[in-house]
């Protein structure tokens, strides 16, 4: 049974400096809130894994939170770049980033296989390109076929990161809509956080839901509008004005640290 | 760009001219702006079967709105089905469902080979762009490819400063001025068509390698009204 606890005292119980985390989410459910936790509890050398790093794990980088990222697709959607990620690759500031790169479908991969226990994932993937030369991507061969394929290595964060609609008291989670990798994420994770908008005495069924029970996640925190500006279906729409907003405030190093300062730091 | 007619931008023409290659029935694997653009265009006139499918999941998604990013909630309230992210790549585009997958990228090489994760070195590069998501694998399994980019030398390259994804499946690549396909036997792009106003000479000096031109060109249609009127009904989230 997971504990409900404040937010604050999850991330500071359950997430270390130099930890491996995956705070997951695609375009729905991003877990906004806790990332300006870790940020507001100055947690440092983090190694962050995402598929879709965005706004939050902008934010999170160009804090100087984050000493590695494992991703596949690294921008504002719909908008642009991501100016703090651009510049702490570009010119390793304000930390240098280590990245290792994959495809969506090689990241996909190592999030089921981290959830299935299994040292690594098979994928017909990489397709001849560049990429494979430049992260961990390796060869096995079908025992039945003799078909080669792409291996990628399982990812085992230490913490998983994830929001969701609803709890109940026990700690069991529901979420709907676009469900992203968030139950391999906790599945995967040695530790796992989900915030969620509401916990309530009983989880009615919804269609298309997926529940994910209190006794495989560590901690729940009841964050309502924890996945701000991005969105919770029933709950909030997703603020495209303030992705687009975001474009022009992370360009400028002083503009960004102005915003975090009055926004999340002081918020 | 304008006719005796109607006035159209080049992203109008684009977004019209990778509509009317799309085929009732077919199934579009589909990226954010111009593809959501041109898929849903064919959805809304000539091919309404076209089936959407976005990367976060939705299957058959019909967008009353043009989403702004992948995974806005409209894509999941009117889909057929939800899938989760590992499902999607796994069985649907691995397992082979896709009829058609777009892509865009930062460079184009004369085959069709494209790259949209840096310029410059990758180890310390120019210009870190967001990445290949989940091009790598569309461009290999997806039945055919269509790119959309528009024509410019620094886009128009001989060498790609990068490979993301590979050209064997490119069937079409259009751009703000005109359509390249690949030639049937040597698969090297070939200009087939220009859009109206559009001289040769233009897009060949957009283009980084020496463009090979078909002996026979001729020029896309123009937009209809009706193409254009649809289009232009079909407002992003977000974006006014």
């Amino acid at each position: 049974m997971a504990e409900i606890v404040p937010l604050a005292e999850a991330v500071a119980e359950l997430v270390h400096d130099g930890d491996t985390v995956a705070a997951e989410g695609f375009t729905h459910l991003i877990p906004f809130a806790a990332g300006h936790e870790l940020i507001r509890q100055g947690r440092r050398d983090l190694a962050l894994i995402r598929m879709t790093p965005d706004v939050i794990y902008d934010q999170l980088i160009g804090m100087g939170c984050v000493r590695k990222l494992v991703f596949s697709w690294g921008g504002n959607p719909g908008v642009g770049s991501l100016h703090r990620l651009r510049e702490a690759v570009e010119h390793g500031w304000p930390v240098p980033l280590e990245i290792e790169e994959h495809s969506h479908a090689g990241m996909a991969t190592a999030y089921a296989a981290g959830a299935a226990n299994l040292p690594f994932g098979v994928l017909r993937g990489y397709g001849h390109g560049d990429l494979a030369a430049h992260t961990r991507v390796g060869t096995v061969t079908c025992p039945f076929t003799g078909e080669e394929l792409a291996a990628v290595p399982a990812h085992r964060p230490d913490v998983g990161i994830i929001h969701a609609q609803r709890a109940d008291r026990e700690g069991n989670v529901q979420l709907w809509g676009i469900l992203g990798v968030q139950k391999e994420t906790v599945l995967a994770s040695a530790r796992s956080i989900v915030t969620v908008e509401e916990v309530v005495d009983e989880l009615e069924p919804r269609p298309g839901a997926v529940v994910i029970p209190g006794w495989v996640v560590g901690a729940v925190s009841l964050v309502p509008g924890g996945a701000r500006p991005s969105y919770a279906a029933d709950y909030y729409d997703r603020d495209n004005e303030f992705y687009v907003a975001w474009d022009p405030i992370s360009r400028d190093r002083d503009e960004f640290a102005a915003w975090m300062e009055r926004h999340i730091l002081t918020a | 760009m304008t006719t005796s007619t109607v006035t159209y931008t080049a992203d109008e023409m684009m977004a019209v001219e990778a509509a009317r290659r799309l085929a009732d029935g077919d199934v579009c694997f589909v990226g954010i702006g111009l593809p959501s653009l041109a898929a849903n265009l064919a959805r809304a006139t000539h091919a309404p079967g076209c089936v959407l499918i976005y990367e976060s999941g939705t299957i058959g998604a019909k967008p009353a709105e043009l989403p702004l990013s992948i995974g806005d909630g409209e894509l999941a309230e009117t889909a057929d089905s939800v899938v989760s992210v590992p499902e999607m790549f796994a069985y649907w585009l691995q397992g082979g469902h896709m009829d058609v997958g777009f892509l865009g990228a930062a460079q184009i090489d004369r085959w069709g080979n494209l790259n949209s994760t840096v310029i410059g070195d990758y180890d310390s590069p120019k210009v870190r762009l967001p990445g290949g998501g989940g091009a790598p694998e569309i461009a290999t399994s997806a039945r055919k490819v269509f790119v959309m980019l528009r024509q410019t030398p620094r886009a128009f390259v001989e060498k790609l400063d990068f490979l993301t994804s590979v050209g064997d499946r490119v069937e079409v690549v259009v751009t703000d001025l005109g359509i390249l396909e690949p030639d049937p036997e040597t698969r090297e792009l070939t200009l087939t068509l220009v859009h109206p106003g559009v001289e040769v000479d233009q897009v060949r000096e957009a283009t980084g390698w020496d463009l090979r031109v078909a002996d026979e060109l001729a020029e896309t249609k123009p937009p209809t009204e009706e193409e254009l009127s649809t289009l232009r009904g079909l407002k992003t989230k977000g974006r006014g």
